[in-house]
């Protein structure tokens, strides 16, 4: 049933249709709303669940980790700093193998403090060994908490996946979404099985010391289980559609216009509403342009990226964060999915754009396409001010 | 693919300490042992064992020879010795 | 030999190691029912290495301070399952782990209300990375970072008063114990898991390598702390104080002489004074002085 919504009741619909037991988090903007609409559930009875409020987000992490281990499915969600803040329980989640889904509500991170979205949080822990997926639209966020589950506890994977999602964009943002039948949710979801738990019938020790004879694997079985993923999310997303009707088609990528496109931009999240608006006015235009829009930053697809853009002249990559000292997060791997290839794109160009809220317009984009020329740009911020530059202190 | 995650209690018992031994190693006399069992109670490694009076004793493949028991037991039915001189050798 | 305890010989504590002793003597008490989360620390890494552990009950380690956090989620767990009420949940870690690093998470875990019980080991500096200094670190004494030099004597603080600090969250059942007394330390394991609610145990435990003592003189040296008024045995139930351990007060210089970190004081009558002011304070705070 279509409904008008706002993102972060969204979330809290399509969480409690997975019914997690525990349910834990610590407040932050942009991230509240999601977790109030939660704590009303359960006050009210509509959510059968034990509601942890802790005192940091590395707690409620911990008490989701402590929960899954015990056998429970649960739930947290959290943004920005607070995400930095429970950053080595997040590495420690993955490192355990424990499934969890996490929704993060992208915002930018300090200093200079700054409520408002970009993607530096989520994009500073890619490398936790979570299953990262990005959505544009509050229809896909509720899709994704459903599939993250399902993903995230099949028997192959037993890792974490966060749901990321731009932070007052969609999470206050208010959008006709179409809501699971719990029925349906309980075919395509099955209850939680663990491999392992925490249960005095049969005593187990997790989270052991591992010395140099017995690290190393535990990292590579995760490397293997992300590459597995770019196989297994498609089967989900196809899973998915076959209950629900929605066509995600592999849920790694979404190609809009690539086909014969002679400009590309890459991007990740809500900004993708505004270029493929862009898009649609170019191309009336007679103008080929396209839009390559990465869903799963973790796993890279990296060989659909190499298919879809090799033949493609010019590239332009756009980055709601940086790797501050490097090129740009995103636009280093669309760059390393040509390294050593035959075919490549004649220019990959890379833009940052929209940090710490700034507005993403159809103009920026624009300006972004004019800029995308053969000379290859390595790393341009757009819709700076110089003159903020001018500040100098100390004299 | 997963890799060393999870141990089951099958696996442990597994270093034999006792081989951390390098000054003394305790000798139960079982003669004036009045059962109280605090030689159980202190010892660290868990390796102290036994039911009635005059039984109890440890076990070698584990004492790390750290003394506790000779310095709890209220009777000096438990008594340190020089490594190579212990009488009782298992 | 028996193999069906809970704690199993093969593990790589220090000879003489208190903690050793205190954590067997735990998880014996609680009984296999019983889930265990461990902080980071020394009993974490002597206790379970892969492929060893010496648990033979359920364990988990997560993080050096998040073992109140995680227990949290395991008791929500437990209560979701409906199987609360036959599972004890015990969390346990250090002194660094507890005092300075976890307390936050312990914190909020007890002002929660869980169902937990946590058990601090306090050997009085963080062992596990070479004895440096704790918030629970005596006064006085050496550490490697709070060494004795021309310009210091040791640590310059008196240790945090953590039994304090849990108490005042208004929890049912606070006690401390030494690893010198171990039926008292497994009446009060199983007097705190017969009380529902979030329970505080602090156990003082030797560590002969932090306090260079030999590793036979560690029951000798708890012994001492208690007796010298140094760690005052107390138990409260409901804020009330229900027993203390009396004592006839022994001089600290006996229990300071036994262990290299306070050797350094023997030679000093003004900081034994300070330390002795430290056990005369505590003495009469608990009324701890045997009548007659």
């Amino acid at each position: 049933m279509k409904e008008l919504l706002e993102g972060s009741r969204a979330v809290a619909e399509a969480v409690k249709l997975c019914k997690p037991g525990v349910i834990s988090a610590y407040p932050i903007t942009p991230q509240t709303h999601i977790v109030e609409e939660l704590a009303q559930m359960v006050a009210s009875g509509e959510l059968d669940s034990q509601f942890i409020n802790v005192e940091s987000e590395h707690s409620a992490a911990s008490v989701v980790l402590g929960a899954v281990a015990t056998g429970v499915r649960a739930f947290t969600a959290t943004s920005s700093q607070g995400l930095l803040y429970m950053g080595e329980v997040v590495f420690n989640i993955a490192g355990m193998r424990l499934p969890l889904v996490m929704t993060c509500a992208n915002r930018a991170i300090s200093a200079p403090i700054n409520i408002w979205n970009d993607q530096q949080d989520s994009i500073s822990l890619r490398d936790a060994g979570w299953i990262q997926l990005y959505a544009e639209n509050n229809q896909e966020v509720v899709d994704f908490h459903l599939m993250g589950y399902r993903i995230s506890e099949d028997k192959s994977m037993m890792l974490p996946v966060m749901v990321c999602m731009d932070g007052f964009i969609l999470t206050h943002g208010m959008e006709m979404v179409d809501m699971p039948e719990q029925e349906k949710v309980g075919i395509f979801l099955p209850p939680y099985q663990p491999l392992y738990k925490l249960d005095p019938a049969f005593p187990i020790s997790m989270g052991l010391l591992a010395d140099p004879d017995y690290y190393m694997e535990t990292r590579f079985a995760i490397k293997e289980t992300l590459k597995d993923a770019l196989q297994f999310i498609p089967k989900v997303a196809l899973e998915f559609k076959n209950i629900f009707g929605r066509d995600y088609k592999d849920c790694l990528v979404e190609e809009y216009h690539t086909k014969d496109a002679e400009k590309v931009i890459v991007a990740m999240g809500s900004v993708c509403g505004t270029i493929k608006e862009v898009v649609d006015e170019f191309r009336k235009k007679g103008k080929k342009i396209g839009l390559l829009r990465i869903i799963s930053f973790r796993p890279f697809p990296y060989q659909r990226v190499y298919e879809i853009l090799k033949d493609i002249p010019r590239v332009a990559v756009l980055d709601k964060s940086v790797s501050l000292g490097a090129y740009s997060p995103l636009a280093i791997e669309i760059k390393a999915a040509f390294a050593g290839k035959k075919k490549a794109p004649q220019a990959i160009s890379s833009f940052v754009a929209g940090l710490g809220g700034r507005d993403i317009t159809p103009e920026s984009i624009k300006d972004i396409l004019r800029k995308l020329t053969q000379k290859e740009i390595d790393l341009e911020f757009i819709d700076l001010k110089p003159e903020l530059l001018k500040e100098s202190y100390g004299d | 693919m997963f890799g060393p995650l999870v141990v089951k209690p099958i696996k442990s018992k597994g270093d034999k300490t006792g081989a951390w031994r390098i000054k003394l190693r305790p000798k139960y006399l079982q003669k004036d042992c009045i059962a109280c069992k605090m030689c159980v109670l202190i010892c660290p490694e868990a390796c102290v064992r036994g039911k009635e009076k005059n039984t109890y004793n440890c076990d070698y493949n584990y004492c790390k020879g750290c003394g506790l028991c000779a310095a709890v037991c209220p009777k000096k039915d438990i008594l340190m010795f020089e490594e190579e001189f212990a009488g009782d050798k298992k | 030999m028996e193999t069906d305890t809970l704690f199993k010989p093969g593990h790589t504590a220090c000879a003489g190691c208190g903690q050793a002793i205190g954590a067997k003597l735990v998880i014996e008490s609680a009984g296999p029912n019983t889930i265990v989360v461990n902080n980071t620390g020394c009993l974490e890494v002597f206790s379970a290495k892969y492929p060893e552990s010496a648990w033979n009950v359920p364990w988990i380690h997560s993080l050096f301070e998040n073992a109140a956090a995680v227990a949290s989620g395991v008791e929500a767990a437990l209560i979701y399952l409906g199987k609360k009420a036959n599972t004890n949940v015990i969390a346990q870690g250090g002194d660094g782990s507890t005092a300075d690093i976890g307390l936050q998470a312990l914190s909020g875990m007890l002002e929660r209300g869980h169902d937990i019980l946590y058990v601090c080991y306090d050997n009085e500096a963080y062992m596990n990375t070479g004895v440096q200094r704790s918030g629970l670190t005596p006064f006085s004494s050496a550490t490697t970072t709070s060494p004795v030099g021309a310009k210091s004597f040791g640590n310059i603080r008196p240790k945090k008063p953590m039994p304090e600090i849990a108490l005042a969250h208004g929890i049912p059942y606070m006690a401390t114990c030494s690893s010198a007394f171990m039926q008292d330390i497994q009446r009060k394991i199983k007097k705190a898991l017969s009380i529902k609610g979030p329970k505080y145990i602090q156990m003082h435990v030797p560590c002969p390598l932090g306090w260079r003592h030999e590793s036979e003189l560690t029951l000798q040296v708890a012994k001492l702390a208690v007796e010298t008024g140094l760690y005052p045995i107390v138990e409260y139930e409901n804020g009330v104080l229900i027993s203390k351990g009396e004592i006839t007060p022994k001089p600290v210089e006996e229990y300071l002489k036994v262990q290299g970190r306070f050797k350094h004081l023997l030679t000093n009558p003004e900081a034994i004074k300070q330390i002795q002011d430290i056990a005369d304070y505590n003495i009469q705070k608990y009324g701890l002085k045997k009548e007659g």
